[in-house]
């Protein structure tokens, strides 16, 4: 976005920053409000495509399904059958509904990054996958306590079956890696991914740009910058479908070890 | 990554954003519309989903199942049926076996009646034939006398007047005759 509209500038912003990632406020009026930019527009158009697909498409049911209910039914027959019931069993189908939610969301919201015109992911921001990472994090505690009785679930959780020698080291592992890596690591995984994609389409778009205004001898290297650009936008892609993938899955494999009986 | 967005963050350290702390307004918002998605998914599409693919192993199920029960009905009169027929073939030979030993017996029943009808109808016949020989000849006899003693008056000229001399006379006559006679209508 930057780099089109400062084709004719001299000066390209190169390299790019992070505040390229702070766009300003669509409303004309309170310039520095965050409440309703280029981000959370995409966000609210997320929700409300993925609203409205739904439920346009799951209007009328039918027992043999048109095309539309057929895409529907497989986005969520897709999570349903190959995440929730492969790692939660037939307990993982009260869970479907919302690790569906969470998939399409998730990679609608990745997708963002790619599509022209928007060219940058909601999810780019933390703050989003903050939100789903807690989320997910509050969600598998408040089922271990459920399924173990309260307290019990740290017990359970915590003390290993191992010799009571290692347990000291066993349990701070074991805290740390189940209560206070996890949230960050979901969030900051989704997020970096993103960030990151953003940042690599960035440099290589705006390197083009910045080459040529150097030396128009440069235009070669300018091409292959752009070249790479659009190879690097199905690297993209790839990452935003495994992005949105392996999100899912942590958090239902996280859901899956609050439920376990056994280690 | 991390390391990346680290270094990223770090070049950009005198910025006013820092991409690891979320925007409070963002959280805000992404709370709430992902709480809308949530509510409006999970409570309007996926049980729709989950209600339709019931239905879908329902019917997909219901169907086998009444396949397999049509199936098995119809095994369960082919077997009916096959027992019946062989009963019924075992009857028909029993039957037939019987109706031979009936007709076996009939035969020799009637057999029996026949020769004894015979042997009565002979027996009967042979008494009327000796009842009939006596009779003829006791006729023949009383002929034979009158035929004798007119003859005999004839012949002689002499009128036999006298019935009781001339009975007595018949008798010696006949009674002369006798053996000769009897032989004769015996043979």
């Amino acid at each position: 976005m930057t780099g089109q509209s400062t084709v004719l500038a001299a000066e390209v912003p190169f390299p790019p920053k992070v505040e390229d990632f702070y766009l300003p406020s669509i409303l004309p009026w309170g310039e520095h409000s965050v409440w309703l930019t280029k981000i959370t527009a995409l966000l609210w158009i997320s929700v409300a495509i993925i609203i409205i697909f739904f439920l346009v498409s799951y209007r009328k049911p039918q027992l043999v399904p048109t095309k539309k209910q057929w895409i529907a039914e497989s986005m969520y027959g897709f999570v349903r059958n190959n995440i929730a019931i492969d790692m939660l069993g037939k307990r993982g189908i009260n869970f479907a509904p919302y690790l569906t939610t969470l998939f399409v969301f998730i990679f609608l919201m990745n997708l963002w990054a790619i599509v022209p015109i928007a060219q940058i992911s909601p999810n780019s921001h933390i703050a989003f996958p903050a939100v789903l990472a807690v989320i997910s994090y509050v969600m598998f505690i408040y089922i271990g306590m459920k399924h173990h009785g309260g307290l019990k679930y740290f017990k359970h959780a915590l003390i290993p079956p191992a010799p009571w020698f290692i347990l000291p080291l066993l349990i701070p592992i074991e805290f740390f890696s189940t209560f206070l890596v996890r949230p960050f690591s979901l969030a900051v995984r989704l997020f970096a991914n993103m960030f990151a994609g953003h940042m690599l389409l960035l440099v290589f778009t705006l390197g083009g740009f910045a080459m040529l205004n150097a030396n128009a001898w440069f235009l070669p290297f300018s091409l292959v910058s752009w070249a790479m650009t659009i190879a690097l936008t199905f690297l993209e892609f790839l990452v935003i479908c495994l992005q949105a993938y392996v999100f899912t899955v942590l958090t239902a494999s996280y859901v899956q070890g609050a439920l376990a009986d056994e280690h | 990554m991390i390391t990346e967005v680290l270094t990223v963050a770090a070049e950009a350290g005198e910025t006013t954003h820092n991409p690891i702390i979320p925007l409070w307004q963002e959280v805000v918002l992404g709370l709430i519309a992902f709480s809308i998605l949530c509510f409006v998914l999970m409570k309007f599409v996926f049980p729709m989903m989950e209600k339709t693919f019931a239905a879908r192993v329902d019917a997909i199920e219901g169907g086998i199942k009444r396949a397999e029960a049509a199936q098995a009905e119809a095994n369960q009169l082919l077997e009916q049926y096959k027992a019946q027929l062989a009963e019924a073939r075992t009857e028909a030979a029993r039957i037939r076996d019987e109706a031979r030993a009936d007709a076996e017996g009939i035969r020799q029943d009637i057999l029996a009646k026949a020769r004894e009808e015979s042997d009565r109808i002979i027996a009967a016949g042979g008494e009327q034939l000796a009842v009939q020989r006596e009779s003829i000849v006791r006729e023949l006899r009383s002929e034979v006398g009158s035929l004798a003693v007119d003859l005999a008056s004839k012949i002689v000229g002499e009128s036999l007047a006298d019935e009781a001399r001339s009975r007595g006379t018949v008798e010696r006559f006949i009674n002369e005759l006798g053996p000769a006679g009897s032989a004769g209508g015996r043979r």
